[in-house]
């Protein structure tokens, strides 16, 4: 009896860790997803780093003859109240150069709005031989009423992209940073400051 | 022998008595009771808006209900009948069977299965009071995608994290019970290899719930955190991904549709002996298959993604490992049939419940593998054929399943035998009307009608007013069932103990009624099975 007992407690706590184990788990697969779509790049998710240009310079040696056409697009998140788009929808670009296009914003609203660019890129996974020098979508834009901004995008592709792939396309959404309802208004550049970390973490 | 609980309160009240009897059972028996008339309860509460939803279906174009009320009865159908009819039914099962069927006393951990039932009624009554506050119900179907259930969520969209969350650790300890019973209380004489498959497929289930519950759990808190605490687990926005709400979901929604399913093929499993008078074809390859499809479970959830927008690789990785999960299911639906195969069949209700079981779970893994096929499944996706497939293995199989077992062990319960021909009747009209309801789905579902919509283009108006038709039926034919229960209960000819004929196992060795306590030594297995048992033979009570 007292065995049965030993062992019954034995097994509440091995299955109750596990159980506790799969929470755990569920939230361990938040980064594991990160980490996954990064390294395969099938989620269209570009690095959210810059590439350092010393570092790439060899590449820049020797552009490859080969021609891919790239097409930029621009969206605006709900409640978004500014003006975004390419100022280029299409360009040529040689594998291995280095490009540069611009995305021009305007605030169309009364105040001052923060704003944030998600990047992707179809198909996702042609998004990890895209990389970028220096991106508007690396840092937050502030913009104040009817203020405008012409928004640099610097980046190269790279030689191994693959061979069937002759157009890309690179999209941004452009989100309003956003105080969530219920916090008082003294906590939100707390708030803005801890989703911009948010970001920068998921994107490391 | 260690006092109990009826004994030592003192008994001041009929009512009283009444309410401590069931508000602090820790006996398998009541508390399995307690959790079938649960089941029952929100079986009747969910169907209803079955009902009204298959009434505004009835015909094209609006008549009775607001689409936005429509969203929220769509929502809590699912909701309901999956978490609260299906599982709790399931749980009733376990409750009163498994110590039963493996010479046990008890459940290991009957306080903790006391609280595990009581925190349900308080979990579902949360969820359907959502329907009567401001801004309604949850209205995003029970797949509750993100950004719908985090930036567009009603209000009482908390209320329903926190009913989930309840039904999670009810679920959970539920299941820890469940395991320790059967590896510490069986009988020393039956070996893991001897366990009936009622037994065998609830532990694997309850190792499913253990693993997947928690999953579920971690998604609603995420969604919780991303509405009110400012993380961006799902929202873009901020950094997060609504798509991996997805992957998250599923990961716990595909083993989830094996929760509801495996028990149910335990059920089939010891019927169909019973009434062939042979024993089970391929035992072992039974169990195994069961293991096979909760292993293969875990990695196949993006068949419910493959129109996201999933590189080719995963596609078809999903697509095969899905189409894997179809052999271990086929080899069960083999050994269903050989096990009937030239066996001395009769055709008791039970019997006809397996055997719709398993001719119609069949046709829903069949349009379950034209689903796993990638371009077929762009076009079905999100289509009344999906609605056509997990009816076809939710109604005829979890809900079959569970009225199969309710038939064939309440002899048992209640000491009567319930009424024959009206089970007869309730199973003719159930099969008739379960597939007039659902099969016309399938064409409309082809023909690109979607899931999820209260109205509807005309060319499908004949489909849908046959489904409603069906629909009705089936709704009739569960107060019927409602009815044979109750009458069963109050009275009926009285059951022997082995019950039926073929019966094996140690649950038929118990009088019926199976008394308050039974198996408080451990039985010899395999049991005698006394053919012209003596039904007037004492038997111990306590
Ligand atoms: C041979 C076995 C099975 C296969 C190959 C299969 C395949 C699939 C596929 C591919 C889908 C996704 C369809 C879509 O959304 O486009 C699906 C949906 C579904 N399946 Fe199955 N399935 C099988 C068995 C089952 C079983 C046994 C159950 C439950 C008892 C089940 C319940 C469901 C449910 C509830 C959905 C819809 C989920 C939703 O979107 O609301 N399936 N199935
Ligand atoms: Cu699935």
């Amino acid at each position: 009896m007292n065995d049965t007992r030993n062992n019954q407690r034995k097994h509440v706590i091995v299955l109750s860790v596990l159980a506790v184990g799969m929470l755990g788990f569920a939230y361990a697969l938040v980064p594991l997803y990160d980490v996954f779509c990064e390294l395969t790049g099938i989620n269209g998710k570009t690095s959210g780093r810059a590439v350092d240009p010393t570092t790439v310079s060899e590449v820049l040696l020797k552009p490859s003859d080969r021609e891919v056409t790239i097409q930029f697009l621009a969206q605006v998140g709900n409640g978004m109240p500014w003006e975004f788009r390419p100022t280029e929808h299409r360009l040529k670009v040689r594998l291995g150069e280095i490009n540069t296009t611009n995305y021009y914003a305007r605030n169309r609203a009364a105040q001052a709005v923060t704003g944030q660019a998600v990047p992707s890129v179809t198909p996702g996974y042609a998004a990890k031989h895209l990389h970028k020098v220096e991106c508007f979508c690396f840092t937050q834009q502030r913009l104040e009423a009817g203020e405008d901004l012409y928004m640099p995008v610097k980046f190269y592709i790279d030689d191994d992209l693959p061979a069937e792939l002759h157009t890309l396309s690179l999209s941004y959404t452009l989100f309003k940073v956003q105080v969530p309802k219920g916090i008082p208004e003294t906590l939100s550049s707390v708030q803005e400051a801890s989703s911009g970390g948010t970001l920068a973490s998921n994107q490391k | 022998m260690v006092a109990r609980a009826e004994d030592v309160i003192p008994q001041r009240s009929a009512l009283w008595a009444f309410i401590t009897r069931w508000l602090l059972t820790t006996n398998h028996k009541d508390i399995g009771t307690l959790y079938l008339w649960l089941s029952f309860t929100l079986f009747f509460t969910a169907g209803a808006m079955a009902m009204a939803m298959r009434l505004e279906l009835f015909e094209p174009g609006l008549q009775f209900i607001e689409p936005l009320f429509y969203n929220q009865m769509l929502t809590m159908h699912g909701l309901l009948m999956v978490f609260g009819v299906v599982m709790p039914g399931f749980v009733g099962l376990a409750n009163w069977q498994i110590p039963l069927m493996i010479g046990a006393p008890d459940m290991a951990l009957p306080r903790l299965n006391n609280f595990s039932f009581w925190i349900l009624p308080f979990a579902f009554g949360l969820l359907i009071s959502s329907l009567f506050m401001d801004g309604g119900a949850p209205n995003f179907g029970w797949t509750f995608y993100a950004p719908l259930s985090t930036t567009y969520g009603p209000p009482s969209t908390d209320f329903f994290i926190l009913g989930v969350h309840m039904m999670g650790i009810s679920s959970v300890l539920g299941a820890i019970n469940i395991i320790v019973t059967i590896f510490n209380l069986r009988t020393p004489s039956m070996k893991l290899m001897d366990m009936p498959l009622f037994v065998w497929t609830w532990l694997i289930t309850a190792f499913l719930l253990i693993m997947v519950m928690p999953v579920l759990a971690g998604a609603v808190t995420m969604m919780l955190t991303d509405r009110h605490f400012g993380t961006s687990f799902f929202s873009a926005a901020g950094g997060g991904d609504p798509l991996m709400f997805q992957h998250i979901f599923w990961f716990f929604g595909h083993p989830e549709v094996y929760i509801l399913i495996l028990p149910g093929f335990g059920i089939a499993s010891q019927i169909i002996p019973t009434f062939a008078r042979k024993k089970l074809f391929g035992y072992h390859s039974m169990v195994y298959a069961t293991a096979a499809i909760a292993g293969l479970s875990f990695v196949v959830w993006g068949h419910h993604m493959f129109a996201t927008g999933m590189p080719l690789a995963t596609e078809l990785f999903f697509m095969y490992a899905t189409m894997l999960i179809a052999v271990p299911t086929g080899v069960k639906v083999f050994n269903w049939v050989a096990t009937m195969w030239r066996g001395s069949m009769t055709f008791e209700t039970p019997m006809l419940f397996a055997i719709g079981f398993v001719i119609l779970f069949t046709i829903g893994g069949f349009s379950g593998l034209m689903l796993a096929l990638v371009p077929a499944d762009f076009q079905y996706h999100d289509t009344m054929f999906v609605v056509a497939h997990f009816h076809y293995v939710l109604y005829p199989g979890a809900i079959f399943g569970t009225m199969a077992a309710v038939y064939y062990w309440i002899p048992k319960w209640t000491g009567h035998m319930y009424d024959e021909r009206l089970g007869k009747i309730h199973f003719w009209m159930a099969v008739i009307a379960v597939n007039l309801t659902f099969f016309p789905m399938h064409f409309t579902g082809l023909a690109g009608m979607p899931r999820r919509i209260v109205d509807y283009s005309l060319q499908f108006a004949d489909f849908n007013m046959v489904s409603s038709i069906g629909a009705g039926i089936l709704g009739l034919s569960q107060v019927l069932f409602l009815y044979i229960v109750v009458k069963t209960i109050r009275g009926g000819e009285k059951a022997t103990t082995q019950v039926w004929e073929g019966a094996d196992g140690l649950e038929w060795t118990v009088p019926s009624p199976a008394p308050r306590h039974t198996f408080e030594t451990p039985p010899e297995f395999p049991p005698v099975m006394n053919r012209d048992a003596d039904e007037r033979t004492p038997v111990s009570t306590t």
